[in-house]
């Protein structure tokens, strides 16, 4: 796209998609913000689209701001911001997203390169090792706390008698320690795939110059491979980071928020379900995309500029 | 010093052998280029010695020491890669530094030597730019410079020139040779392009499939190539290699004449043809020659202004002291 016209022809060309990305996104998000001022209660007969159920009518209803709800102003931010949760929740979140990505990026490096090696069986290793990304998380959340987990039946505490030692609770002596193995778990086969497709691509002449060159294994790691990987690493924890943030499945299936487990998507669930007030759960929402950006922006900063080069 | 012996040395790629036992002494200071053509076993010869690939049998000795078991950090040779393999992420200095800083070399010296190559190679504009940043002709530069700051016993090229456009090429040619003049220390340089070993070598080393077919100055193979497969493979352009009953009446298999080495004449000569395509080049005209019985086309390096056109009929004449003569095994009767 070098010239003023492709460049124009480009713009009209991408205008639809553009559009329709707006409308996809700006909607709902729009819902949120508006509703998290609001006072919506549906249990206690707050209604949206009172002039009838057509969409015609939820929409005028919808631009002119919900007339049938009252305006609360940031009631329902201070309210969900207040309880103690919310801080314990926003670090909870932060800790699980840090160790994950810690845990899959390192052991990604390492699991990549193993398989960067020539070995017997090469093929069959790789698909082995991918599968974990195809089992569903609500899944491997119930394998791993019934047949690994278990305090007795499972795996690990067999493994400990075995030894001698008395078996761990691990779903609630180390709580985030597990949820952390677990969904690292998943994500590993990610991280291993596409940092060992960047390994694929390291120069072999570079290596062998840098051998040359006196640098040994662990020199020629850390100046040759790695910078090279840094692109990839960089893709790796943005993307695991956009979906770390909206973890679920494996909290609700394990240790169902306690134990100091409860992310803020899970403090939104559940302040949602007791309440049963959408304005609040809106708030909550609203505070969720807010820290989102805040990684985000974070993120960016630190590892972005890998992505310029 | 940079005194290299290869004794019987032999590479298996597992049932493949690629090279045949095989002896080769290389002197201290000697700039030597293997030459053969393509797949012959050039850059693994290359690699065996900078140990980069194990050898399978033999003994490689350097400056008089086995060498053979030891790791290429260790041999004190300095190879520049075709890729030329710089290091993406560093910038031209901090590419030129690695060896140094790999050795935990005294930061001043560090910075002199630096100093000096950049000098040297014209790079000192560029230090703080990346590779990427930098035309072909200046990466090969900083390859090199990072090759002449370790002050290695001897320096190894993989064909450091393939990347390169003509006119560069000759530049860089003739800068590697300069270099060589400065430093005199040992070079290895491995090429397809026969100029590039005649111009720069003292000793040329003529492989084909991982045997070694002559070695010897420039002009030695120019002048007795050992068989056929020199001769045709040295000199350029080629060698007109003649069988059957003109090669007879000199008592061989295969009779030589290089294109430089036969007189043209519309009237009369030993043979005659027809000019196919001639070309000029100004200086020389270089007039393939169709019908000569047992060489077909016969290449013809005649003057400048000789004046031939598609078509014509033409007479050549070998110059007798220049023919070269060869045995049914291809071999030269001397
Ligand atoms: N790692 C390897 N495994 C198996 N065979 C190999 C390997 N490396 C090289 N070969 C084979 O060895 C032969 C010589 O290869 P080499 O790279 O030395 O050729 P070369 O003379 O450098 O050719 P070129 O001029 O094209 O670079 C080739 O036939 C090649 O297929
Ligand atoms: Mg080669």
């Amino acid at each position: 796209m070098a010239t003023q016209s492709s460049r124009s022809a480009a713009r009209i060309m991408m205008a639809p998609a553009v559009f329709l990305l707006l409308v996809w996104m700006l909607v709902p998000l729009s819902l949120t913000l508006i509703l998290s001022f609001k006072r919506f209660l549906p249990l206690r007969g707050d209604r949206i689209g009172e002039r009838g159920d057509g969409f015609g009518d939820f929409l005028l209803d919808y631009i002119t701001g919900f007339p049938t709800l009252d305006w609360v102003g940031f009631q329902n931010f201070s309210a969900f911001a207040s309880s103690g949760a919310f801080t314990d929740a926003v670090i909870t979140t932060l800790v699980i997203v840090g160790g994950v990505l810690a845990v899959s990026v390192i052991f990604g490096i390492l699991l990549a390169m193993l398989l960067d090696q020539p070995m017997w069986g090469q093929g069959v290793v790789r698909i082995l090792v991918i599968a974990p990304f195809f089992v569903m998380p609500t899944v491997s959340a119930l394998v791993w706390k019934n047949m690994f987990m278990d305090p007795t039946n499972g795996l690990f505490a067999h493994l400990w008698r075995a030894f001698g030692a008395d078996p761990v609770v691990w779903l609630s002596d180390v709580p985030m320690f597990s949820l952390i193995l677990i969904i690292s778990w998943q994500w590993l086969p990610f991280a291993t795939l596409i940092l060992l497709t960047a390994f694929q691509s390291l120069d072999s002449e570079q290596l062998e110059a840098a051998e040359m060159d006196g640098a040994g294994p662990l020199a020629r790691f850390f100046f040759i491979a790695l910078p090279h990987l840094s692109r990839a690493i960089t893709i790796v924890i943005l993307i695991q980071t956009i979906f770390l943030l909206a973890v679920f499945a494996e909290i609700f299936v394990t240790t169902g928020g306690a134990f100091g487990t409860r992310t803020l998507t899970y403090l939104i669930y559940q302040r949602v379900l007791e309440s049963q007030n959408i304005g609040l759960g809106s708030a909550g929402g609203v505070y969720a995309i807010i820290l989102a950006n805040i990684v985000a922006i974070f993120l960016m900063r630190i590892v972005g500029k890998n992505l310029d080069r | 010093m940079g005194r290299i012996t290869l004794q019987k040395v032999q590479k298996k790629f597992g049932d493949v052998e690629v090279i045949p036992p095989l002896d080769l002494e290389i002197n201290d200071g000697e700039f030597v280029v293997f030459v053969g053509p393509s797949g012959c076993g050039k850059s693994t010869l290359l690699r065996l010695i900078a140990g980069l690939e194990d050898v399978t049998d033999g003994q490689i000795d350097i400056d008089g020491e086995d060498a053979t078991m030891v790791p290429p950090a260790k041999r004190k040779l300095a190879m520049v890669f075709q890729s030329y393999a710089l290091y993406p992420h560093m910038t031209v200095r901090k590419n030129i530094a690695f060896p140094m800083r790999m050795a935990k070399m005294d930061p001043a010296e560090q910075n002199r030597r630096i100093e000096n190559a950049a000098a040297a190679l014209n790079l000192t504009d560029y230090l703080d730019r990346r590779p990427g940043q930098l035309s072909g002709g200046q990466r090969q530069r900083v390859a090199i410079g990072r090759a002449i700051v370790r002050e290695p016993a001897a320096f190894l090229f993989d064909e450091p020139l393939s990347n390169l456009d003509a006119a560069l090429r000759v530049g860089m040619r003739m800068e590697i040779s300069e270099l060589h003049k400065k430093l005199d220390t040992t070079m290895i340089y491995v090429t397809h392009d026969q100029v590039e070993a005649m111009t720069m070598a003292d000793k040329i080393v003529v492989l084909r499939a991982g045997h070694i077919e002559q070695v010897g100055s420039p002009l030695e193979l120019y002048r007795t190539p050992r068989n056929t497969f020199v001769a045709g493979f040295i000199g350029s352009p080629k060698m007109n290699l003649i069988e059957g009953a003109a090669a007879a009446e000199h008592n061989a298999q295969t009779i030589g004449i290089r294109p430089e080495h036969l007189d043209v004449s519309t009237t009369a000569g030993q043979w005659q043809g027809t000019v196919g395509v001639a070309e000029h080049l100004g200086s020389d005209t270089f007039i393939h020659v169709h019908g000569v019985a047992g060489c077909d086309p016969m290449t013809v390096r005649a003057g400048g202004d000789v004046d031939v056109k598609h078509g014509d009929t033409i007479y050549l004449t070998p110059q007798a002291e220049h023919l070269h003569r060869f045995d049914t095994q291809g071999l030269r009767i001397a």
